[in-house]
């Protein structure tokens, strides 16, 4: 099973800056007009280049600067059956390699190889016509997906069925919701029978049932061994369906391997996400003429600054601040958000010493603990704040200051027990747990 | 993790039971002149067929009155050029009645300059599909000029009925030519037509061109006047114009004016084909700038 079913050997794009752009469209009478001048414009660059040699300027043999390479020297191959997350901030060259891939595009450089059917689908509805029924639009999107029409009339009562809209099959799509067009468009994508699959974010849209469907669909396709090329910003949706990820910046492929790893590498590295943060300059620090945030760093029990903690350990949250105004009543503040976006907690100052009290000017260090087996693996992200109330004022609030890892631990003691795979969930506590046999029946041995 | 009970997927063969090595496709950048690939473009002809069909389907729903306009169209045109040139301007028509003798012509122009106009915006007109899906890009504007093709044929209903009306009976031999005439038309059509939708991706006020142009060659074709009104010297050149050939042959099949089958439709059709291929090899060799300019 080892046979490679695509293969990317140095391809790179180069486009012309400003093309994209509607404004700078070329004009037909632009070029007649330049055609009018090139006489003039030819004695100009004959008087040039009798110049003598040496007194031209070296960059006029560089590569033209109007042009931009979106994606270079991209190399990679993908076995038969695996499935691959592309991943990357915006404008990295993601879509353009996955253009490429789908022959949208042509590359200025470089080959690739892909063995088998090719389907691309780079948005939901590909070729939908608003004027169109729901069944005629299945045979149209179908057909352009690359269905033949014989699929598409075996597949007819299947996909209406997936769709869940068989009362509205027969009226045309521009009197559907959002919601009714999203789910007809992916039941027709989803009964593509093609060997490589190329797909660019269409999980973003719909709702999270629907999200749900889309993957447990895709999860469902990989299982019957197609190969899947796989663009998401959804780190969870990338490590939940791929083993492997590649991820691609400034347009060069710079990391490729495990999924999971690459996907905190990519978190931690896009948003240049540290376990300590300072300001050494209170002047550019965050803040007002109240207060002045000078330092978050994420602490281990002993006081180490640490980007990685295991999850039965406690994790310390500390921010240093100055208060530059004598006399309020301040309370420091942390939001702490998962790698998808998600709220885990957020906490108030409670230490007792000035709470409700007001503050002399100084420097104030506010730590709180966020106890072990509680939350779950993955990448966190802190956020500090600083409060006071009546009136309600934010004095500094800085988002994702800091990141750390919960390092999940297998040794039997954390809440997963002995459980090896992969766990859902925003946390992880560690329960109490009974189970009694209800006749009385104990175990037999305790080994 | 929630596993929703999946169904389509099942249970479906995949590319392993399929017999024969699976199809290899290599990317990579071309550069000048790249060839048709007709066995490509045949493989993709369901595309093509779901195109047309969209089309002609559209139209008629859009339209209240739909395959009425098909025939509104040369109609109107007919009774305004027998108003204005036949009676008022007195242009001759070669002793046929001037009303019969402008449709004729008017029937496959129509088509003509349809098949012009609509393919030339064809690929703007379909940027979203050319973005978002690969597939052989010639077959948008084909897939454009056979959509008039129904058109055509309602055009050509109303043109027997005015024929038989007029008193003219044409002989089976003649009409068994008018497939000819229709598929010479369809060639020059679509050969302006990738030219002039390949120019428009890149250059955008081309579609403010396309009606001026219609309009220019129709004045160009013997559609208000009989060829025979052009000097006998300037005639191989007049000749070069595609349609002069189709216009001409409906006549010639029809009503039994103009030169018929001779060297004047031979010279057409040679044209008409110049264009053809070389529209299709430009189209082929900017084609891979498509999905970047549109």
């Amino acid at each position: 099973m080892s046979d490679l079913a695509v293969r990317v050997q140095g391809i790179g794009k180069r486009y012309a800056i400003g093309r994209r752009r509607q404004s700078s469209q070329p004009m037909l009478r632009d070029v007649l007009a330049d055609a009018l001048h090139r006489p003039v414009r030819l004695l100009g660059d004959l008087a040039r280049r009798w110049q003598p040699a040496g007194t031209q300027a070296p960059a006029a043999r560089e590569a033209p600067p109007d042009h931009v390479w979106a994606l270079r020297g991209a190399s990679f191959d993908v076995e038969r059956g695996e499935v691959v997350g592309i991943i990357g901030p915006n404008g990295a060259g993601k879509s353009t390699l996955l253009k490429i891939l789908s022959r949208i595009t042509e590359p200025t450089e470089g080959r690739a190889e892909i063995s088998g059917r090719i389907a691309s689908l780079l948005e939901v509805g590909t070729g939908f016509h608003p004027e169109l029924t729901g069944r005629e639009n299945i045979y149209l999107s179908g057909a352009l997906l690359g269905m033949r029409k014989s699929d598409i009339d075996r597949n007819l009562d299947e996909i209406i069925d997936f769709s869940g809209i068989d009362k509205f099959v027969d009226t045309p799509v521009k009197h559907y919701s959002s919601g009714m067009y999203v789910r007809l468009a992916f039941a027709v994508a989803a009964h593509l029978e093609s060997d490589v699959l190329i797909v660019d974010e269409v999980l973003a849209v719909g709702d999270v049932a629907f999200q749900r469907k889309c993957m447990a669909k895709m999860e469902d396709v990989h299982q019957h061994g197609r190969t899947i090329l796989f663009v998401s910003h959804s780190m969870p949706a990338v490590t939940r369906l791929c083993q492997r990820a590649i991820l691609i910046s400034e347009g060069t492929v710079q990391k490729d391997g495990p999924a999971p790893e690459i996907a905190n590498a990519y978190l931690m590295s896009s948003l240049r996400a540290t376990a300590e943060r300072t300001w050494p300059d209170p002047a550019s620090a965050p803040g007002d003429q109240v207060a002045r945030l000078r330092s978050v760093r994420v602490k281990t029990k002993d006081g180490d600054t640490a980007p990685s903690i295991d999850i039965r350990q406690a994790v310390g949250l500390e921010m240093t601040y100055d208060v530059l105004v004598p006399g309020l009543v301040l309370s420091s503040y942390y939001d702490v958000f998962n790698e998808s976006g998600i709220c885990v907690f957020v906490a108030h100052d409670l230490d007792p010493t000035w709470r409700r009290r007001p503050r002399p000017c100084g420097t104030y260090c506010s730590t709180a603990w966020v106890p072990g087996n509680l939350l779950a693996n993955g990448t966190m992200l802190v956020g500090a704040a600083l409060l006071s109330d009546n009136p309600f004022v934010v004095h500094f609030h800085h988002h994702d200051s800091v990141a750390f890892q919960v390092q999940d631990s297998f040794e039997g003691d954390a809440a997963r027990g002995d459980w090896s795979r992969p766990l859902a969930g925003v946390i992880r506590p560690l329960l109490s747990w009974t189970t009694e046999a209800r006749d009385g029946i104990r175990p037999q041995s305790a080994t | 993790m929630s596993q929703t009970p999946s169904t389509a997927l099942g249970g479906r063969s995949t590319s392993g039971s399929r017999l024969g090595p699976p199809k290899l496709t290599i990317i990579q950048p071309s550069s000048g002149w790249v060839p048709l690939h007709l066995p490509e473009l045949w493989s993709h002809r369901e595309i093509l067929y779901f195109l047309v069909w969209r089309d002609i389907k559209v139209r008629y729903k859009q339209t209240i009155i739909g395959a009425a306009w098909a025939i509104v169209q040369p109609l109107m045109t007919m009774v305004v050029f027998s108003v204005f040139l036949g009676h008022l301007a007195r242009v001759p028509s070669d002793g046929v009645p001037y009303p019969i003798f402008a449709f004729c012509a008017l029937v496959p122009w129509t088509f003509f300059a349809s098949g012009v106009s609509q393919s030339a915006n064809s690929l703007i007109a379909s940027s979203s599909i050319i973005t978002k899906v690969y597939f052989p890009r010639l077959l948008i504007p084909t897939g454009r000029v056979l959509a008039c093709v129904p058109d055509l044929g309602l055009a050509l209903c109303v043109l027997f009925g005015l024929l038989f009306f007029y008193g003219f009976r044409p002989s089976l031999a003649a009409c068994l030519w008018l497939p000819a005439f229709v598929l010479l038309a369809f060639a020059s059509a679509l050969g302006v037509g990738l030219w002039l939708s390949a120019l428009n991706v890149k250059y955008r006020d081309v579609q403010h061109a396309v009606p001026f142009l219609v309009q220019i060659w129709l004045f160009g074709t013997p559609v208000a006047y009989p060829a025979s009104l052009v000097p006998a010297p300037w005639r191989p050149l007049y000749a070069l114009n595609p349609v002069v050939g189709v216009v001409d042959g409906f006549r010639w099949a029809l009503l039994g004016t103009g030169y018929g089958p001779g060297w004047m439709l031979i010279t057409s059709s040679l044209a008409s084909l110049a264009i053809l291929v070389t529209g299709a090899f430009f189209f082929r060799r900017v084609e891979k700038t498509f999905a970047d300019l549109i």
